[in-house]
C-alpha cells in the first residue's frame, strides 16, 4: 500500500501529458514552469547581467590606463556626479570594481552558467519530462530576475552603489561613514544577494532531486554525461555553502542596522571612537571563503562538465578515462570546503594552520590536473572538427592550464604573502575561473544553441568572435602577472603617486586597449546571438552528430520533451568512433548488440 | 515510506533509472536537502558563536547565574526554565511522530490529535521564549529598571564571572541565535497549522496519504535537533 503510494508520487512527477498547445504569453514566456525556457531566462537575463558588468570593466580599465584624464564616455555613463568633466570619480571606481566583481561571479557565472546549462541539460540529457518541481523553478528564476533587478537598482542611489569589494568585508562594508557606498548601496546588495541565495537554493534542490529521481530507464548514475555529474555535484556544493554566506550575511545586516558588533572592533573615525567593541573582522572572512572557496567551483565545475561534452563530441572519441573524470568531480566538490584559509594566509594566521591549508589546496591540482591531462588525452589524435564550441573548449582547456599554474605559486604561503593583494591574484583568479567559465559558457551556447532556439549561431561570426575574445583576454590578463610580480596592488585608484609603479604605464595601456578589443567582440556575438536567434540557418535535429539523449527530441520545442514514450538507455553517453560501427556515433538510445560491451573497456 | 526499503532490491535496478533510488518522493527528497542546507546556516551562527566564546573566554558571562528565574515563582532555580522548554519541545517532536504514524494508518481522527498537540508544544515554546527574552532584557524580576541598562543587542548589563563586565556578545548571540530559531519555530507552528486545517478539511484523505505531514514532520524534528545544539551551546556551556 505505502510502496504503491510513493511510486504513484513518482509517475505523477513525469506526468504523461505532452500535446502541444498554445499557451498565453503570459505562461509560456514569463511565468513558465517549463525548463528550457526558464533556461534561456537564466541565459538572457545572465548575458545582459553579464554586459553591464563588462561595460563597468571597461569603465574603470580607462581610468587605469590614463589616470585622471576625462572622457566623454565616462561622463556619458557615470554623468556629472560620478565622473566630472569625465574624471572617475574615485569612489565610483572603488564602486565599479565592487559591482564588477559581484555581477560577474554570481550573476553571470554562478546563476546564468548553472542556470542555464542545469535547466536545459538536466531534464533533457537524463531523460525527464521536466524538472522535478516546475513551480520551483520558475520561482527560483523570479528571485534572480528580483534579485538583478535590487543589484541594479543599487546603481542610481545618491550615495552610490556598494564599493567594498565583491567579498563585502567589514568595517569597510559595515560603517556608512568609511565610504558613501557602505550606505543604501550596501544594503541593496545584501537585500539583493539574500534573495540571490534563495534562489539559488531553490534551484539547486532541484537540479540535485531531478538527477537522483527522474532518470529515464537504463539512465544508471555510470551513464551520466560528464555534463549532468559536473551540474550534480554544483548543486549540491552551492546547496551546503550559500547557507554560510547567508549567516555571513546576516550578521553583516545586524552590524549595520541593529548596532551589534559582531565584526566591528575599536573603531576610531575621523578621531572619534564608535560604540562597537570586540567584534573580529576575521570571523566575516572565515564565513565569507567558507562559502567563497566552494563557490570557485560552482563556477568551474559546470565550465569543465560542458566543456567535456564538447570535446567529446567534437573529437570523435570517447573521454578519456570517463571513471577518473567523475571521480576528479567528486574530489574537487570535497576538497573546496577545506581550503578557504588561503584566501587569508596575510591575516595574522598561526603558520601550522597555513601550513595545512597550503597542503589541502595543493591536492586540489591533484584531480585538476587530472581533468585537464583527460581533455588532452581525448584530443589525442582525434579526429577533430574545429567548430566554434570546440574552439572555445580548447580554449577553456589552455586558461584552465595557465591560470592552475599559478594557483599553485599562490596556494604556497610564502609565496602568496609576497602577492596576496596584488595583480598577480587578479590575473590568476580571472584566468583560471572568469576566463576558463566564460570560455566554457561560449561553448555551451554555441554547441546546443540548435537546442535553446532550433537554430545554428554563425559560424563565421563564432570564429571572428572566439579569436578576438581568446587573444583579448590574454592580453589584459597575461602582463598582470608581470605587474603582480612587481608588487602593483590591486584595487588601487591610480598609480600615479609611486614612482616605482612607472614602468608599467605602458602596460597598463596595452590591457586596457586589450580590453576595449575584447569588448567590441562581445557586440559580434550579441548581434550572432540576436540574429540567429530570428533568422539564423535551421538546424537539423542531430548537428554534431551527438550521442546524449537531448538530441533524440524533436527540433520545436514541446512540453514533456519527448513525444509519446521515454527513451530507454543502453549505453553511455561517449561511444563516438566505436569499432565495427557504421557511423562513428551510437546514441545512447540504440541497444547494445550481441556480446558488445559498454563504457570505457568496449573501446 | 518502509514499504519497500525492507525488500532487498538489487543495486543496479535501485540506481538503473526509471525509478527514485531512495524510494522516496521528490518532495520529501528535497525537504531533507533543504534541512542540510539550513543545518549550515546554523552551523555557521553556531560556529561564531564559539569563535567568540573562545575570544572572550575570560570575560564571558555565566549562564546559571542568568537564568534562574521561573515563572510565577521568586524561586532559585537554575536553567530549570529553559530546560522544560526543551522538554516541551522535545515531547512535541513525540507528538508529531505519532501524527505522521497515524497518517501511515490513514487515521484522520489522531492525525488531528496529535498534530494539534504539536502545534500546542511549539505555541508553549514560543511564548516561553517570549518570556525568556522579556525577563532577559529587564533583568529577573524587573531588576534592572530603566530602560538605559536594559539588555539590547548593544548593550551587555550582565556580568563576567569575575564580576567584571562581561562581554556584549553575550547578549548579542542570545537575541541573534535564540531569535534565529525563535523565527524556525514560528514558521515551523504555521507550517504545522496550515496542514493541521488541510488534514481536518479532508484534503490527505482525498490524495491518498499524509505525506505532506511526514514533510511538515521532518522540518519539525529538525527545529528541535537544532534547539538541542542551541541548548547545549549557549546555555551549558
Amino acid at each position: 500500500m505505502e510502496a504503491q503510494v510513493t511510486e504513484k508520487e513518482i509517475l505523477t512527477t513525469q506526468h504523461e501529458e505532452h500535446h502541444h498547445h498554445d499557451e498565453p504569453f503570459l505562461t509560456k514566456y514569463l511565468f513558465s514552469q517549463d525548463h528550457k525556457m526558464i533556461g534561456k531566462q537564466f541565459l538572457i537575463t545572465g548575458t545582459f547581467m553579464a554586459f553591464v558588468g563588462m561595460i563597468m570593466s571597461l569603465l574603470f580599465r580607462v581610468q587605469l590606463a590614463w589616470p585622471g584624464e576625462g572622457f566623454a564616455v565616462l561622463n556619458f555613463f557615470l554623468g556629472d556626479k560620478w565622473a566630472p568633466e569625465g574624471v572617475l570619480d574615485p569612489n565610483m571606481y572603488l564602486a565599479l570594481v565592487t559591482i564588477h566583481g559581484t555581477i560577474m561571479v554570481f550573476f553571470l557565472l554562478t546563476a546564468g552558467l548553472s542556470g542555464t546549462f542545469a535547466n536545459l541539460l538536466i531534464p533533457l540529457q537524463i531523460g525527464a519530462r521536466d524538472m522535478a518541481s516546475g513551480l520551483l523553478n520558475m520561482l527560483s528564476y523570479w528571485f534572480f530576475f528580483v534579485s538583478s533587478a535590487i543589484m541594479l537598482f543599487s546603481l542610481y542611489v545618491e550615495s552610490g552603489p556598494a564599493a567594498a569589494g565583491w567579498t563585502v568585508y567589514p568595517p569597510l562594508s559595515a560603517l556608512p561613514q568609511a565610504v558613501p557606498g557602505s550606505g543604501l548601496g550596501m544594503t541593496l546588495w545584501l537585500v539583493s544577494m539574500s534573495l540571490f541565495i534563495v534562489s539559488s537554493l531553490l534551484g539547486g534542490l532541484n537540479y540535485i532531486v531531478t538527477i537522483i529521481n527522474l532518470r529515464t530507464k537504463g539512465m544508471k548514475m555510470t551513464r551520466l554525461p560528464l555534463s549532468i555529474w559536473a551540474l550534480f555535484v554544483t548543486a549540491i556544493l552551492g546547496v551546503l555553502s550559500f547557507p554560510v554566506l547567508f549567516a555571513a550575511a546576516l550578521l553583516l545586516i545586524f552590524d549595520r542596522t541593529f548596532g551589534t558588533s559582531f565584526y566591528l572592533s575599536d573603531i576610531y573615525i575621523a578621531g572619534e571612537a564608535l560604540d562597537a567593541t570586540g567584534g573580529s573582522p576575521l570571523l566575516f572572512q572565515h564565513l565569507f571563503w567558507f562559502l567563497g572557496h566552494p563557490e570557485v567551483y560552482i563556477i568551474l565545475l559546470p565550465a569543465l562538465g560542458i566543456t567535456s561534452e564538447v570535446i567529446a563530441t567534437n573529437s570523435r572519441k570517447p573521454i578519456f578515462g570517463y571513471r577518473a573524470m567523475v571521480g576528479s568531480i567528486l574530489a574537487i566538490g570535497f576538497l573546496s570546503f577545506i581550503v578557504w584559509g588561503h584566501h587569508m594566509f596575510i591575516t595574522g594566521m598561526n603558520p601550522f594552520v597555513g601550513a595545512v591549508f597550503t597542503f589541502t589546496t595543493l591536492l586540489i591540482a591533484i584531480p585538476s590536473a587530472v581533468k585537464a591531462f583527460n581533455y588532452i588525452t581525448t584530443l589525442w589524435k582525434g579526429n577533430i572538427r574545429f567548430t566554434p564550441a570546440m574552439m572555445f573548449a580548447i580554449a577553456m582547456v589552455s586558461t584552465f592550464i595557465t591560470g592552475g599554474l599559478t594557483g599553485i605559486i599562490l596556494a604556497d604561503a610564502a609565496l602568496d604573502i609576497n602577492l596576496h593583494d596584488t595583480y598577480f591574484v587578479v590575473a590568476h583568479f580571472h584566468i583560471v575561473m572568469g576566463l576558463s567559465a566564460v570560455l566554457a559558457m561560449f561553448a555551451g551556447v554555441y554547441h546546443w544553441f540548435p537546442k535553446l532556439f532550433g537554430t545554428l549561431l554563425n559560424k563565421r561570426l563564432g570564429y571572428i568572435h572566439f579569436w578576438l575574445t581568446f587573444l583579448s583576454a590574454y592580453g589584459v590578463f597575461f602582463p598582470q602577472h608581470f605587474q603582480g610580480l612587481a608588487g602593483v596592488p590591486r584595487r588601487y585608484y591610480s598609480y600615479t603617486e609611486y614612482p616605482m609603479f612607472a614602468d608599467f604605464a605602458d602596460l597598463s595601456v596595452f590591457i586596457t586597449i586589450a580590453a576595449i578589443i575584447g569588448g567590441i567582440a562581445q557586440v559580434i556575438f550579441a548581434y550572432n546571438f540576436i540574429y540567429s536567434a530570428f533568422r539564423g540557418q535551421k538546424s537539423p535535429q542531430n548537428p554534431w552528430g551527438s550521442n546524449t539523449l537531448e538530441w533524440t527530441t524533436p527540433i520545436e520545442h514541446i512540453h514533456g520533451n519527448w513525444p509519446g514514450e521515454l527513451p530507454t538507455v543502453h549505453r553511455w553517453a561517449y561511444d563516438y568512433s566505436k569499432p565495427g560501427k557504421d557511423q562513428d556515433f551510437v546514441p545512447q538510445t540504440v541497444p547494445l548488440e550481441e556480446g558488445e560491451i559498454d563504457g570505457e573497456s568496449g573501446h | 515510506m518502509s514499504g519497500e526499503a525492507i525488500k532487498a532490491i538489487d543495486t543496479n535496478v535501485l540506481w538503473g533509472g526509471g525509478r527514485s533510488p531512495f524510494s522516496v518522493s521528490y518532495g520529501k527528497m528535497m525537504m531533507w536537502f533543504f534541512l542540510i542546507s539550513d543545518a549550515l546556516t546554523f552551523g555557521g551562527l553556531l560556529a561564531s558563536l564559539g569563535f567568540m566564546r573562545h575570544k572572550f573566554a575570560d570575560t564571558w558571562p555565566v549562564s546559571e547565574e542568568i537564568f534562574f528565574h521561573f515563572p510565577f515563582t521568586h524561586a532559585h532555580l537554575p536553567l530549570m526554565y529553559v530546560a522544560l522548554m526543551t522538554f516541551i519541545l522535545i515531547v512535541s517532536s513525540v507528538t508529531m511522530v505519532l501524527a505522521v504514524e497515524a497518517g501511515h494508518r490513514m487515521d484522520k481522527k489522531n492525525v488531528i490529535l496529535w498534530l494539534s498537540l504539536t502545534v500546542v508544544g511549539g505555541i508553549f515554546f514560543l511564548a516561553s521564549q517570549a518570556w525568556e527574552w522579556s525577563s532577559y532584557i529587564a533583568g529577573p524580576d524587573g531588576l534592572i529598571s530603566t530602560w538605559a541598562d536594559n539588555a539590547t543587542l548593544a548593550q551587555n548589563p550582565y556580568p563576567a564571572a569575575n564580576g567584571g563586565p562581561g562581554a556584549v556578545h553575550y547578549t548579542q548571540f542570545f537575541f541573534f541565535v535564540t531569535g534565529f530559531h525563535g523565527t524556525h519555530v514560528f514558521s515551523g507552528v504555521v507550517l504545522n497549522f496550515i496542514i493541521l486545517l488541510g488534514v481536518i478539511n479532508g484534503k490527505y484523505e482525498k490524495t491518498g496519504h499524509y505525506e505532506m505531514v511526514e514533510k511538515v514532520g521532518l522540518y519539525w524534528h529538525f527545529i528541535d535537533l537544532v534547539w538541542v545544539f542551541v541548548f547545549t551551546f549557549y546555555y551549558l556551556l
